[in-house]
C-alpha cells in the first residue's frame, strides 16, 4: 500500500514526494483504497442472475426474509422478549443498520458484525441461546435486517478505536495464503472481469451479503464466502465468527464504502 | 425423515378482466435434496424432493407438473392462466413422503 502510495506520486515531483514521506512518518495518515471506484458484484453477474435478483417474487432469498420477519416478532428466550420488544417495527429501526456494520462495540472492545450484534442481544438481554453462525435462522435474520438497508450506501466507521481492528483485516487481506500463495486480492484486485473458469471474477464487494448462492442453494453469510475463498487458494480458514474473518469483514465493508446495500443478491 | 415443506408464496394479479391471459407465480421453500449426495461419513442422503405440484381452479386442475431430482431446491413455478370467471385457486405440493402443503389465492374480475 505505502509503495503503491509513493509510486503514484513519484512523477508529481520531489515536493510531493517529501509531502508524502511526511504524512507517512506521521503514522500513515487515511488508508488508500487499491480500487477508489468500486464495482458491485453485480456488474460481474450474468443477465439470468440478476433478473432472479431483481425480482422480489422470484429471489430465493425471500423465503429467508419472510423467515426473519416472523422471528423478529416472536419471543424468545428467559426474558420472553422479541427482537420487537425493544426495536418495534424493523422498516423504522434497522434501517440503515446493515450500512453501517461491522461497528466497533464499546462495551466488547472489539469490531462486531451484524450477526454477532444479533446473538449479542440474544443472549444479554433475551435471555436466548445464541445462534449458529450461517444457519438458516441467523441468515434469515440478518437477511431480513439486510432488506432494511437496501439501496442505502455502505459507511463503515474506521476511525478511533476502531482502527486497530481494520488494520489486522488489511493485514489478512493482503497475506499470501494456501499452497496457491495468493492474497485476496490477487483476484479481486489485480484479475477482476477476467473469466477464471465459466465465471468473471469479481471485486469481492461485500455490499450484497447475505446472499442467496445458486451454486449452494441457500442463503449465505459472508463468512462462509470467505471460507470458501481461502479453501480454493488451498489454505486453512478461519473459523467462521472468529476474529480473523471478523476483521477481514470490516476491512472488507470499508473497501466496499459508498456501494448500495445490495441484500439478498443472488449469485451463482 | 422428509424436511418440512416450508411456506409457500404464491402471486398473481388483484384482478382481471375476463379472456385476459395472466401469469401465476409459485415459490416454495424445500430443500430437493436428489438422493445423490453423501454425507461427510459417506452414508447416501436419501432423496426428498417436491414429487408434484398441482393448481386446482375452483375444483378443476388446471396446470399439473411432475418434478425431478435436477430441479434446484426452493422450485419456482410459474405458468399463464386464461381468466373466464372469478373464482378460488387450490394450489398443492407433494413431497416424496406424500405429505401436502396447500395454498389458496382469490381472482377477482376487473
Amino acid at each position: 500500500m505505502r509503495a503503491r502510495h509513493l509510486a503514484g506520486l513519484a512523477g508529481g515531483g520531489v515536493a510531493l514526494l517529501g509531502l508524502a514521506v511526511a504524512a507517512l512518518a506521521q503514522g500513515g495518515g487515511e488508508p488508500q483504497r487499491a480500487i477508489p471506484d468500486p464495482q458491485s458484484g453485480r456488474h460481474f453477474a450474468t443477465p439470468e442472475t440478476l433478473e432472479i435478483q431483481d425480482d422480489d417474487f422470484q429471489n430465493p432469498a425471500f423465503l429467508w426474509v419472510e423467515e426473519g420477519e416472523r422471528a423478529w416478532s416472536h419471543a424468545e428466550g428467559s426474558a420472553g422478549k422479541s427482537c420487537a420488544s425493544c426495536h418495534g417495527d424493523a422498516a423504522e429501526s434497522m434501517k440503515g443498520v446493515r450500512a453501517r456494520y461491522p461497528a466497533f462495540d464499546a462495551k466488547k472492545g472489539r469490531v462486531v458484525t451484524l450477526e454477532q450484534r444479533v446473538n449479542i442481544c440474544r443472549e444479554e438481554n433475551m435471555g436466548a441461546p445464541p445462534l449458529r453462525i450461517d444457519s438458516r435462522p441467523l441468515n434469515a435474520m440478518t437477511t431480513y435486517l439486510g432488506l432494511q438497508s437496501r439501496g442505502m450506501p455502505v459507511q463503515v466507521d474506521i476511525s478511533g478505536p476502531a482502527r486497530p481492528f481494520f488494520d489486522k483485516g488489511e493485514d489478512f487481506y493482503n497475506t499470501r495464503r494456501g499452497q496457491l500463495d495468493m492474497r485476496c486480492g490477487s483476484c479481486h484486485e489485480d484479475n477482476f472481469g477476467r473469466h477464471l473458469r465459466a465465471d468473471l471474477l469479481s471485486q469481492g464487494m461485500s455490499n450484497g451479503f447475505p446472499t442467496y448462492r445458486l451454486k449452494e442453494q441457500r442463503v449465505i453469510s459472508l463468512q462462509y464466502r470467505l471460507q470458501g475463498c481461502v479453501n480454493d487458494v488451498r489454505g486453512q480458514a478461519p473459523p467462521m465468527g472468529g476474529e480473523e474473518f471478523t476483521n477481514l469483514e470490516f476491512y472488507l465493508a470499508w473497501r466496499a464504502q459508498g456501494l448500495p446495500v445490495e441484500t439478498p443478491a443472488v449469485r451463482r | 425423515m422428509a424436511a418440512p415443506i416450508g411456506q409457500p408464496r404464491v402471486r398473481l394479479p388483484a384482478s382481471a378482466k375476463a379472456g385476459e391471459i395472466i401469469e401465476i407465480r409459485t415459490l416454495i421453500s424445500h430443500v430437493m435434496e436428489t438422493g445423490n449426495r453423501r454425507d461427510q461419513e459417506g452414508k447416501t442422503i436419501p432423496r426428498d424432493i417436491i414429487k408434484r405440484f398441482v393448481a386446482k381452479f375452483d375444483g378443476q386442475e388446471v396446470f399439473a407438473m411432475d418434478l425431478a431430482t435436477a430441479i434446484s431446491a426452493n422450485p419456482y413455478i410459474a405458468f399463464p392462466f386464461k381468466v373466464e370467471k372469478a373464482g378460488s385457486f387450490e394450489f398443492t405440493w407433494t413431497n416424496d413422503a406424500g405429505e401436502e402443503r396447500k395454498s389458496t389465492a382469490e381472482l377477482k374480475l376487473a
